[in-house]
């Protein structure tokens, strides 16, 4: 699962309930060997997800965002 | 005159009309078609009509989606090209199908050990299929029906397997002829035990066997539902994948709730290419695709319009075209300068972006690093040959 990818955090400079800034991971990145690209909502529905959870779970850990 | 009754069954049918409607019911019943539970089939894509990913996929692995709703379930030593066939001649053909799934073995495997298998299989929404009342006293049986051509004459088997209890259900048939569409009609039994839960998530997957090692053929096919026993599930499968001169085709796949044979099965219900799609694109979404020539409209295809917030972030939002299963992931084809954006008689060129809103019926993608642009609106376009925009929430 995952050889030889990239993933890590998508950051996004939102705002809190104040209104002052704040960043937050909105997503995870794969960037797979083969040139494709999956950005995925951390939605415990969503498939891809489920495999990223697996992953981790297995020891592995999703890099920070850059 | 006033319409006082339509006899919808002899439309139906095909019969001739009896005064003042006749008697609907039976003649429904008579045409197999009372026991359907919906006016859309239960399987998604039968025909194999919808392929967005593409129509060729060279060395299919594990978990890998070729044709729309059809997965592969891949560990051996060799290799198999699945591509979307048009078909010209035939059963099928004659049948009214005109596409296929192809699995064409690229790198035999002679001898699949342990847990090696090559396996087709589509899975189905779970809410999608509580009129099978599994799980209850009235649980009811299933007809599966399909055409296939392979090279590997002999016994295959499909299996269904049911997610939430773990319980699964094997069924043999034979291919009669090297290389010739034969027709298939297999009855599944009713499952009172197994609940499939009412919602969005995994139903029951049915699997179509290339090839299955030693792991899945040492104990006794399992020809009613039980909890899944691995030893149990492929029990006679001739290895289709011990030649790189076997291929495996497969289209007119149809599910019915109850029993039928050939002679009382339902016929295939062909819907028009655009319901088909919109029913697949419920499950993955082809929004953008360069790779695909439209002709005039290749350059500068459009991906989405948008504006710069606050932080130097530009944000586009994509309406999808029908509600998806769940929050899409954002597949796109990456590379250096693959899409660009225009904002201001300015041109921006970069690799990617990224989805930011967990949405089922759209979504923002969002660009960073724009720092001291704010109020603007942009367009966020394709830029290279390769580069696609899609959205997955397949099973």
């Amino acid at each position: 699962m995952f050889k030889d990818c990239t993933i890590k955090y998508n950051s996004y400079q939102g705002s809190d309930e104040d209104g002052k800034p704040k960043t937050y991971n909105c997503s995870v990145q794969i960037i797979f060997p083969n040139g494709t690209m999956k950005s995925v909502p951390m939605n415990n529905d969503n498939t891809d997800y489920q495999e990223i959870l697996a992953w981790v779970a297995e020891g592995n850990t999703i890099a920070e965002a850059d | 005159m006033a319409l006082s009754k339509i006899d919808v069954a002899n439309m139906l049918t095909g019969a001739t009309p009896v005064a003042n409607g006749g008697t609907a019911a039976t003649t429904l019943a008579a045409a197999g078609l009372d026991k359907r539970p919906s006016s859309k089939p239960i399987i998604i894509n039968g025909n194999m009509a919808v392929s967005q990913r593409g129509t060729s996929f060279a060395a299919v692995g594990d978990g890998v989606y070729t044709l729309d709703r059809y997965e592969s379930a891949k560990n051996n030593d060799g290799a198999v090209t699945i591509t979307q066939e048009a078909l010209t001649s035939g059963n099928a053909y004659t049948d009214g199908f005109r596409t296929a799934l192809k699995v064409d073995v690229t790198t035999a495997d002679g001898t699949l050990a342990g847990t090696q298998r090559f396996l087709v299989q589509q899975i189905v929404e779970a809410q999608n299929l509580q009129s099978l009342k599994f799980g209850t006293a009235n649980a009811e049986k299933l007809t599966l029906s399909f055409w296939v051509k392979a090279t590997k004459t002999g016994t295959h088997i499909v299996r269904m397997y049911q997610y939430d209890d773990d319980r699964s259900v094997s069924i043999a048939y034979t291919v009669s002829t090297t290389n010739t569409w034969e027709k298939k009609v297999m009855n599944f039994p009713a499952d009172t035990t197994g609940v499939i839960d009412n919602n969005n998530g995994h139903g029951i997957q049915i699997a179509w066997a290339v090839g299955a090692g030693a792991s899945f053929q040492s104990g006794t096919l399992a020809t009613a539902w039980a909890g899944n026993t691995s030893a149990n599930d492929f029990v006679g499968q001739v290895n289709g994948l011990d030649s790189t001169s076997n291929n495996f085709h497969l289209t007119g796949v149809q599910l019915e709730v109850g029993e039928f044979s050939s002679a009382t099965l339902p016929p295939f219900q062909h819907e028009s290419f655009g319901d088909n799609l919109s029913r697949c694109q419920r499950y993955y979404y082809k929004h953008v695709d360069r790779r695909v020539s439209v002709g005039q409209s290749d350059n500068d295809m459009i991906i989405g319009k948008g504006g710069f917030n606050a932080a130097g972030q530009f944000e586009a939002t994509v309406h999808f075209p029908v509600t998806m299963r769940t929050a899409p992931s954002l597949v796109i084809g990456n590379g250096t300068n693959y899409f660009k954006l225009y904002v201001s008689g300015t041109t921006h060129t970069f690799d990617d972006f990224q989805i930011h809103a967990d949405h089922i019926n759209a979504t923002s993608l969002y660009k960073g690093g724009f720092s001291g642009i704010q109020g603007e609106a942009g367009n966020l376009v394709i830029n290279n040959a390769n580069a696609f925009v899609h959205f997955n929430s397949e099973l």
